[in-house]
């Protein structure tokens, strides 16, 4: 799975099929912290993810 | 998963909603909020503190959609590679809703921009709160209410950051509305009891052309860690930064907290705790 994490502005690439918030456990993200979208479209963290997709992971954290 | 209150798909997990459900719930709680605590007169002028990002974009739009005529006052610290580009974003969204946008500049107002004053000293925080609250309120001058884009997770981390400080005098500060003192345009806050998440969410769906990026000074910031402890301790206890708030609020109606008496500055006449404001003595302190 290609997923794009917005905060570093890096894609990493790695095995996953299952539920939104088990991919953001796997890659240490607080589902607090961030939107996930798939094609263009805002899923949820219940929401299941295979490995052929490609996700984006957006920070909601900004100002200073 | 399916919308709590329809067939749709659910875009939204706290609450379950679709894109048509999450967006009326949310403007929603901005409008209830802005009638519960009176944040609007029917004729108030209101300016609007943007900075092109999510959050004072979505309380631009939202009070132009509310309560009519509203201008944008942005502020340009000249933070290279992140204000520049926030600020291009916030042009274009004035320009496609109609909507007057002031600009005003550390460079022009105070000497220098923020990278360059960063140089001499460090605490990019504190320099930049303290230079723009000065020129948000010195611009404002005229209008009724300057409306923020403090959210929800803005505000709980306000009050964490205050009480371990022992800055108990400024708790009266985190409210859907401050205050009336004489110098000070009151602030409102519509998007109080907005989670950041949530306000991401609107912007997103709304397909608002704004960046969600992050100050590059933010790192260093107290504030920071402060928003990491909020947010891990969310994941296991639901509605903490809710009930921060909220007890914070019913706190603030039993101690009524007085704000200590303000001054006049000697130098530029603004209010003051002190005999010369932060603001002049930090603006001397680049010369």
């Amino acid at each position: 799975m290609k997923i794009f994490i917005e905060r570093i502005q890096k894609t990493i690439e790695r095995e996953f099929s299952g539920k939104v918030k088990d991919l953001l456990k796997s890659v240490d993200i607080n589902p607090n912290n961030v939107l996930v979208v798939r094609n263009n479209e805002l899923i949820t963290e219940e929401d299941d993810v295979k490995n052929s997709d490609s996700v984006k992971i957006l920070s909601v954290i900004s100002g200073g | 998963m399916l919308c709590s209150k329809c067939k749709e798909k659910a875009v939204f997990l706290s609450p379950k909603l679709c894109k048509n459900h999450f967006v009326d719930y949310f403007e929603k709680k901005v409008f209830d909020t802005i009638k519960k605590f009176n944040l609007l007169k029917k004729n108030d002028k209101v300016v609007v503190a943007c900075s092109g990002g999510k959050d004072s974009t979505t309380v631009l739009y939202l009070l132009k959609k509310f309560h009519g005529n509203v201008v944008a006052l942005a502020i340009d610290e000249g933070i290279r590679g992140y204000r520049d580009k926030t600020l291009l974003d916030l042009e274009r969204f004035c320009k496609k809703h109609d909507i007057e946008l002031r600009v005003h500049s550390f460079k022009d107002e105070v000497g220098k921009t923020l990278d360059r004053m960063l140089k001499q000293k460090n605490h990019p925080c504190s320099i930049c709160g303290t230079f723009r609250r000065y020129l948000l309120n010195k611009h404002a001058k005229g209008f009724d209410k300057i409306a923020t884009g403090h959210n929800m997770d803005d505000e709980a981390q306000a009050v964490l950051m205050n009480l371990l400080k022992g800055n108990t005098g400024l708790l009266w500060n985190s409210n859907p509305i401050t205050r009336k003192v004489k110098g000070f345009v009151q602030k409102i806050k519509p998007l109080y009891f907005c989670s950041e998440k949530e306000v991401a969410a609107y912007v997103l769906l709304k397909s608002f052309e704004v960046g969600f990026i992050e100050c590059p000074y933010m790192e260093e910031s107290f504030r920071n860690k402060v928003r990491d402890v909020l947010n891990d301790d969310e994941l296991k206890h639901k509605c903490s930064k809710l009930n921060i708030l909220n007890k914070n609020l019913e706190l603030l109606k039993k101690l009524d907290l007085k704000r200590k008496d303000f001054r006049y500055c000697s130098d530029c006449r603004e209010p003051s705790q002190s005999r010369v404001c932060k603001t002049c003595q930090l603006i001397k302190s680049f010369k």
